[in-house]
């Protein structure tokens, strides 16, 4: 076992392993406490349509000829306000909404990725995610994004759960809850730019959700939540990664799979 | 903020509330003072929890003034919580989300008899135990108004007289003023100063007793109900035991 472990990792390959480890840390450490306010306010659904709208962001960015990061950026942060201003002022439902723009970004984002040549785009590496590829660039940017969005939650944690409890309790209280409401959207937005290095479109709401629910059991408040969720995305990340590398699986799914895992030990202690 | 006169602690004049061009609210006003209980009555879709929300800044006014004191504390107890079972959160970490000084912490929970559900989950409360912990929570930042969205629903009737003494009791303390709304009209005529009886637009207002016997208010709630009120009053007339008035010929 030894053996064999000394000759799979050497050197070269820590240096290979160091930065997507490192990305993945951010992102997961980032996607726990998040992901809490995304099941507590039940916006598994916004997840979706941000990762449709990322693609979207793709095909869009590959016609207009702007670089992919910024163009997922874009068109996350676009479907996060127009979502946050058509719920203020219309009386279809929100999940009505989020169905229309998240389908209809989908359809629109396959049809324009089929026109620009599709020979150009890897749309595997989007839907499922390339960690492996990530390089020190990739690290800056999601280092640099993630620990703004840290210094968010935490500095914004007490005005973020009172919306959670009751709207109209925080509003009296001195909370600006639609401010808040949408730099919590654009923070979730802004995170799955990021993690579709990661994880890829189709997998992102399950980064958000699954460490969070694991967590839920484990946990007597809020913020113990947030930090559980944190650190059950960081042992998914690390075990799925492990199992990647030794075993040649895709390392986006092996991730999702590994807090799948963490999720059925949260539920059978629940169970208990 | 204009200049205050009088007492007031939040003044509306002529407000009217609409929603998706329907009038809840039509032109209502009232003055909220210090140390004073108003009580808000009307029936079920008579716009109640409407004019308390405008009131508050949580719907907008379509016509009217509304004042506010300059920086008024407001300690609200909404009618319902509608929190998520996913959030993990005991009865504690909820109170000292809204509150860092544990010595008011420690009196309000005294106050309101919740110290000893403080670990319990909010989610596992009883509907009592809950109006307990909302109330607790509205009294923490030491309102000047207490604004309280039936505030007796889900108690019984031992729970609902002990609920009214309490808000009484904390009015003689604070000198905050309150405003609640309410369906129980025997215990709101008992413990309040003023009411105002709603039903789209203001029936009527003034002291229980003159509003109890107003005729507005008695086509909106029946005679039936207004022999219920738990304050002193001299009769004209007398009760059967199914609480129809009988007049006196003597």
């Amino acid at each position: 076992m030894a053996r064999w472990y000394a000759a799979t990792i050497d050197n070269t390959m820590l240096e290979i392993l160091i930065a997507p480890v490192l990305a993945g840390l951010f992102i997961v450490g980032c996607a726990g406490p998040l992901g809490c306010f995304v099941v507590w306010r039940r916006l598994a659904y916004f997840g979706d349509a941000l990762a449709h709208a990322a693609l979207f962001g793709i095909a869009l960015g590959l016609l207009a000829g702007i670089a992919t990061e910024l163009a997922i950026v874009l068109a996350c942060v676009g479907l996060a306000l127009l979502l946050a201003r058509v719920k203020q002022h219309s009386a279809l439902g929100g999940d009505t909404w989020l169905g229309v723009l998240s389908h209809g970004s989908l359809a629109l984002s396959i049809i324009a990725i089929s026109l620009a040549d599709a020979g150009r785009v890897d749309l595997y590496s989007y839907l499922f995610g390339d960690l492996l590829t990530a390089d020190w660039t990739d690290v800056a940017l999601i280092g640099g994004t993630c620990t703004v969005l840290a210094m968010y939650l935490w500095h914004s944690w007490q005005p973020l759960v009172a919306l959670c409890l009751n709207e109209d309790l925080a509003t009296v209280e001195g909370v600006r809850v639609n401010l808040h409401k949408t730099l919590l959207m654009l923070a979730i937005a802004l995170l799955t730019a990021m993690a579709m290095k990661l994880v890829g479109a189709l997998l992102i709401t399950a980064l958000l959700i699954i460490p969070a629910a694991a967590a839920r059991h484990c946990s007597n408040s809020p913020g113990q939540m947030a930090l559980l969720a944190a650190c059950a995305g960081t042992i998914a990340l690390l075990l799925g990664m492990l199992a990647s590398f030794f075993w040649n699986l895709p390392t986006g799914p092996a991730i999702v799979s590994a807090a799948c895992g963490l999720f059925a030990l949260g539920q059978l202690k629940a169970a208990k | 903020m204009p200049t205050i006169v009088g007492d007031w602690l939040l003044k509306a004049d002529k407000v009217s509330v609409c929603q998706q061009g329907r009038t809840l609210v039509d032109s209502a006003s009232l003055e909220l003072k210090a140390g004073a209980i108003i009580s808000l009555i009307g029936p079920n879709g008579a716009g109640k929890t409407s004019l308390v929300r405008a009131l508050m800044g949580l719907l907008p006014i379509a016509s009217g003034q509304l004042q506010r004191r300059a920086e008024l504390r407001i300690g609200y107890m909404p009618q319902k919580l509608n929190l998520d079972p996913s959030m993990p959160l005991a009865v504690d970490s909820f109170l000292k989300l809204n509150c860092s000084a544990p010595e008011r912490l420690a009196q309000c929970a005294r106050q309101t008899d919740v110290a000893s559900i403080f670990q319990r989950p909010m989610q596992g409360l009883s509907g009592g135990e809950l109006q307990r912990v909302l109330l607790c929570r509205a009294l923490l930042r030491q309102p000047q108004l207490l604004v309280l969205d039936e505030p007796a629903q889900g108690l019984d009737v031992n729970g609902q007289s002990e609920l009214y003494q309490l808000i009484g009791q904390i009015r003689d303390e604070s000198q905050c003023g309150v405003l609640m709304v309410s369906h129980d009209l025997h215990f709101v005529m008992a413990a309040t100063d003023e009411v105002i009886c709603l039903n789209g637009h203001i029936c009527c207002h003034g002291h229980p007793e003159k509003v109890s016997s107003d005729p507005e208010y008695l086509q909106l709630f029946g005679g039936h109900q207004s022999n219920m009120a738990l304050y002193t009053h001299h009769h004209d007339h007398q009760h059967t035991v199914h609480g129809e008035v009988v007049c006196r010929h003597d």
